[in-house]
């Protein structure tokens, strides 16, 4: 039986492409905005990955099949897996955070995707409860090229970087290597604990950790 | 090429002046720094989806405050959307006056809001207009056989 870090692996070699040994990441975008859309696509374009643009969270989910029909694990309804998920935070109907409250509260393999929050916003209260809710990080708009190219080494290697940015919150991991150790057993996850006062949240979800440990190997 | 070298310049000019004068600030710098031959039009197409928006967005805001009861929420709802479209494309001088717009939702001001909407739709205006022409420029610049500074 395979441990859930190794099918992510596997799951992460099969899905994403390798174009000149660089892997091209799919990802889901959320926005009401029309012109939000259209930036973020050209964004995440400009820095190879693959995007699929929707309006609403009922439109994410419908994509990912949560929307009640049999639930097809984190790949859309074209095939393609998704890798990573970023979210308005502020959308009539379902909010950014009730969509990755949804998409965390799956039992199957799409709790594992990372989930990043876009807002206007830049409101502790709600940064903390979307970092609580398990996302990866809480992007201040308008989003920014370093803040994408930030995003997809992290996605790809399975670690955090520093950017050094005061205004985006991320959380640190408590070990925050460049280079991974080759295994890593998911029990020696830290558990979640984090300290209100601190900028920093050090640690992170036991399903979020296997997701950015799994290194591709290519 | 001497006219070539004038457009140039009229545009670099004109360029600084939008930034000087508050009218745009550094986040449409970073649109165009996603222009490239692949995308040669991606700055003129967002913008344009900007001013299909925010035109749409006051003729709401206009109706909304004309109401008898006046829906604050949903005239918020609609500054809000303002407030986001402008500032992914860097139209600073809109985007900071639906901060005090909001304010006025918040305090169900009516007259405030509506003070507010005129100041929005001529500031709206006045980057609509300054937008026009740089592109214009542009063309011009292209059309000459000069290539857009970066």
């Amino acid at each position: 039986m395979e441990t859930a870090r190794q099918v992510c692996r596997r799951n992460l070699q099969e899905s994403v492409e390798v174009c000149d040994g660089s892997p091209e990441l799919h990802v889901l975008a959320v926005d009401d905005s029309l012109v939000d859309r259209k930036v973020i696509e050209r964004l995440l374009k400009i820095s190879s990955c693959k995007v699929t643009a929707v309006e609403s969270g009922t439109r994410a989910l419908q994509y990912l099949g949560l929307d009640g029909e049999k639930g097809k694990g984190s790949v859309g309804f074209d095939g393609l897996k998704v890798n990573l998920i970023m979210t308005d935070y502020s959308m009539p109907g379902m909010t950014g955070y009730e969509l990755l409250k949804k998409i965390k509260q799956e039992s199957s393999l799409l709790k594992e995707i990372p989930v990043v929050i876009m807002s206007s916003e830049n409101i502790l209260t709600r940064i903390d409860r979307c970092l609580e809710e398990g996302a990866e990080e809480y992007l201040v708009k308008p989003v920014k090229l370093a803040d994408v190219k930030r995003l997809k080494d992290f996605i790809i290697r399975g670690e955090g970087k520093d950017s050094g940015e005061t205004r985006i919150r991320k959380r640190r991991r408590q070990d925050d290597h460049t280079s991974l150790p080759q295994s890593v057993p998911l029990s020696s996850s830290p558990a979640l604990a984090f300290d209100p006062l601190s900028t920093l949240m050090p640690s992170s979800s036991p399903s979020a950790c296997s997701t950015k440990r799994a290194k591709l190997r290519i | 090429m001497d006219g070539v070298v004038q457009l140039q310049k009229q545009l670099v000019d004109y360029s600084a002046s939008l930034f000087d004068e508050g009218i745009l600030d550094e986040q449409f710098n970073q649109l165009q720094q996603l222009q490239d031959e692949s995308n040669p039009d991606f700055v003129v197409e967002v913008v344009s989806l900007f001013f299909e928006d925010s035109e749409r967005l006051l003729n709401e805001l206009g109706k909304a405050l004309e109401q008898q009861t006046v829906d604050f929420k949903k005239v918020d709802a609609h500054v809000h959307q303002l407030k986001g479209s402008s500032s992914s494309i860097g139209a600073q001088r809109v985007q900071k006056l639906c901060i005090g717009f909001r304010n006025y939702c918040e305090e169900l001001n009516t007259e405030g809001c509506l003070k507010c909407l005129q100041q929005v739709k001529h500031e709206y205006s006045l980057v609509k207009t300054k937008l026009e022409t740089l592109f214009k420029l542009e063309r011009q610049l292209i059309a000459a056989g000069g290539s857009i500074p970066t």
